[in-house]
């Protein structure tokens, strides 16, 4: 006998909340722990140095700022993704999700292109302790890219099967990845005035 | 109210107990696989105490059997793989799991009148994320060079350029991290979101308190110890010096890096999750410790708002404390007057919790059986424990303590006859409505009394010889150094209680498998006790209450003028007949 859980579609009246909104916002707040050890480590680092390479010479600025404007734009559709669904419309949804995901692989090639380059330049995350930070910020925020966009493209495909059963809930679950998705894209917009500009 | 219920087909055997969504059968796993790793990391220390009371001496009977002990005697590195996964695999593959991932998992949704927690799949993911940890980290004995040596705390640079089985001790980590992650998102969410009406968070069991507060520990401590992890990955495997200072020189050679990296950084890190670590590990045993003391001295616990209010202090203060553990980094006074002041600070909600503890007994109708006398004991146990804290706290005092078996002393009081004994007490506190059984009195009693007496022998004389300034993590137990020889001779005594204890242990475990199917049958209510998880079948079913329970009165009504049978639980609402005194107050309703 499966017993459903209470609440998590439907809200709680004294907390105002579904249990799935709860769960992301913490996700979340421990996410903001782990990028903000790897900032931290790198104030420290870079404060602890005698000296430190000026970072906008090595790193390739116009391309981040690409990909800054992706980024951001992707968290558009992710939002008209939703509000597709908020309006019941699951062919907009598709489409705008599938924006969505474009625009992050967009992003991820971006990055391709960007490591490549530098390796062949002979610049690795061995070379100097601020390369170190680079790789390891960008490359743990890249692994998150993936994730969400791995999720988003459930969601398109074979998730998408819930809309039928339950449109609420499936209208609450692209919502909760659009929380994600949001956040990826700000520690991305703190990632490129940090790694980039300064 | 979510109505769509799944049609149910019957579910199969791996359904139903190893794949299993239901949070009892993971509370379950959580709590065998990691009493099973205690037992492992219990295994490994008594093979250190061989080393350490005969020092190079043949280990008898099954030295043999080690590739890395050639004729039976204990190499250096061997001894460190010891000592590092002793650490390890006690603190993050046995007490947190079973506190949190057993207990927890167990009892908490039962105590707040829930059907599961609020994510089930997750749940079960969490536990077979630990599960690989687990394997990851007891698959590192087999690599080349052997398991991590560096310590749990895996300093740089030593953790840096050591052998293989410190990558495999971060990637088990990083298994490890993921899993509680997962569980603390689960707690938290649970907690808010699945109370049974009436039971508001100002009528939980303390228990739940507890738990609740060490699941926002574990979610926003863990993530920086991953990001080092991270860190001490690429440091090892993509050849980045995050924690290596230049021009370091190993064995006389200057090593290949680039340099210019902090080992303080790692430090830092390390010890921002690992502080609230230890309160991880004490704060379920203080829960359960609660509920066993209110349930067998018939009374309310003394001071529950003291209580609550205290564990949410500790909480947030834990975050403020860590660097209590590098006092001689060199970091400057600043930070050592800093810390210093916020570890002072932080043991004042620690002892409010012990004095009401304590306080409770007081008036008490005391019960003494099994549960009780692990409780009881906890208290004077803790409070070495604590006690011994604070000269480490004290940076001055420090000084002449640190990295020696004085905090060693210190910490396993904590843990040991401290957090056990809570645990120990949960066990068989809840046994009976796991199962549907008691364990035997008989056992458990001799179980507790040879635990107490042996684990008083083992970390009491270590405070002595930390005070002696006999120094931590050495192979040869101190006896290269002058300043240590008056106290070698105790080395024999710990390492004969150390197995002294492990003989104390074959009871509980012969009590444990024996009382499945001989154990006295133990009612729905088996200790006549008011929380709510009492009000389920023993043990309960699939959803846990037949119809939805309610809370009426607060957890604790022991004792309660007018309630029948000398106590009112939570879940029984207040008789329909107006049979209340004049001036009596209202019967109690179940709120919002």
């Amino acid at each position: 006998m499966s017993t459903a859980i209470p609440y998590t579609v439907e809200i709680r009246p004294d907390t105002g909340l579904n249990n799935v909104k709860i769960g992301i916002w913490l996700f979340l707040a421990s996410e903001v722990m782990l990028f903000g050890a790897l900032f931290a480590s790198y104030i420290l680092l870079r404060i602890g140095a005698p000296t430190w390479p000026e970072q906008s010479s090595i790193l390739n600025v116009p391309l981040a700022t690409l990909n800054t404007v992706v980024l951001i734009t992707s968290s558009v559709t992710m939002v008209m993704a939703w509000a597709s669904l908020v309006r019941g419309q699951l062919g907009r949804f598709r489409l705008y999700m599938g924006g969505t995901v474009l625009l992050g692989l967009v992003f991820l090639v971006v990055k391709y292109f960007e490591y490549t380059a530098k390796f062949h330049h002979d610049l690795f995350p061995s070379t100097s302790t601020f390369l170190a930070i680079y790789f390891t910020l960008t490359g743990l925020h890249g692994l998150h890219v993936l994730g969400g966009m791995a999720v988003n493209a459930w969601y398109i495909g074979p998730g998408s099967k819930l809309w039928r059963i339950d449109r609420q809930q499936f209208t609450n679950r692209v919502e909760t990845a659009g929380l994600f998705w949001h956040f990826v894209d700000l520690v991305w917009i703190f990632l490129f005035p940090v790694l980039y500009l300064l | 109210m979510d109505e769509r219920h799944h049609a149910h087909p019957e579910l199969g055997f791996w359904r139903k107990y190893v794949f299993s969504t239901d949070h009892k059968v993971i509370g379950i796993q959580y709590g065998v696989t990691g009493l099973c790793f205690l037992f492992f990391g219990f295994c490994l220390m008594m093979m250190m105490r061989w080393q350490l009371a005969f020092p190079e001496k043949p280990l008898p009977l099954i030295g043999g059997l080690f590739a890395a002990m050639p004729g039976g005697v204990m190499t250096p590195e061997f001894y460190n793989s010891l000592g590092a996964m002793h650490g390890t695999i006690m603190v993050f593959l046995g007490v947190v799991p079973l506190a949190v991932g057993g207990f927890g998992n167990y009892v908490v949704p039962l105590q707040i009148g829930a059907p599961d927690m609020a994510f089930p799949r997750l749940n079960m993911a969490s536990y077979w994320a630990f599960f690989l940890g687990g394997v990851t980290m007891l698959a590192s004995f087999f690599v080349p060079g052997g398991a991590a040596q560096s310590g749990w705390t895996s300093y740089p640079p030593l953790a840096d350029i050591a052998s293989t089985g410190q990558t495999w001790w971060l990637v088990g980590m990083v298994f490890l991290i993921t899993s509680s992650l997962l569980g603390a998102i689960n707690f938290i969410t649970t907690i808010i979101q699945l109370r049974a009406p009436g039971m508001t968070f100002w009528r939980m069991p303390f228990f739940v308190w507890a738990q609740f507060v060490t699941a926002f520990l574990l979610l926003l401590a863990f993530p920086p110890l991953e990001g080092a992890a991270a860190m001490q990955l690429m440091d090892r495997v993509a050849g980045t010096s995050f924690f290596l200072p230049e021009g370091l020189v190993v064995s006389g050679q200057v090593i290949e890096a680039t340099g210019g990296g902090s080992p303080i950084l790692w430090q830092h890190l390390f010890w921002f999750l690992a502080h609230p670590e230890v309160y991880v590990l004490i704060l379920p045993a203080l829960g359960i410790i609660a509920e066993v003391i209110a349930n067998n001295t018939r009374k309310p616990l003394w001071g529950y708002r003291s209580l609550v209010w205290s564990v949410l202090g500790i909480g947030f203060l834990s975050f403020i404390v860590w660097a209590h553990h590098m006092f001689l980094t060199g970091m400057g006074t600043a930070m050592n007057a800093f810390f210093q002041t916020t570890t002072m600070i932080i043991s004042i909600p620690s002892v409010i919790i012990l004095t009401a503890l304590i306080l409770s007994l007081w008036g008490g109708s005391i019960r003494f059986n099994t549960p009780m006398l692990f409780a009881l004991a906890f208290l004077p146990m803790f409070g070495i424990g604590g006690l011994t804290g604070l000269p480490l706290g004290l940076s001055a005092a420090d000084i002449h303590l640190h990295d020696t078996y004085y905090v060693i002393g210190h910490f396993h009081y904590v843990v040991a006859p401290g957090t056990l004994f809570g645990l120990m007490a949960g066990i068989y506190y809840w046994y009976p409505k796991a199962t549907g059984r008691h364990l035997n009195e008989t056992l458990g009693k001799i179980h507790f009394w040879i635990s107490l007496a042996c684990m008083n022998g083992v970390f009491l004389p270590m405070l002595y010889q930390g005070m002696a300034g006999m120094q931590r993590r050495l192979w040869d137990g101190g006896a290269s150094y002058e300043h240590a020889q008056g106290v070698l001779d105790l080395h024999k005594l710990i390492s004969f209680s150390a197995w002294g204890l492990a003989i104390g242990q074959l009871p509980f475990i012969v009590n444990f498998f024996l009382s499945l199917r001989r154990g006295k049958v133990a009612s729905s209510n088996a200790w006549d006790a008011t929380t709510l998880e009492w009000a389920a079948p023993s043990p309960p079913p699939h959803g846990n209450f037949p119809t939805e329970p309610a809370a009426y009165r607060g957890p604790y009504e022991y004792s309660a003028p007018g309630a029948a049978g000398g106590f009112a639980p939570q879940w029984q609402p207040e008789p329909e007949t107006p049979s209340a005194a004049p001036g009596a107050e209202p019967a109690a309703q179940p709120a919002g």
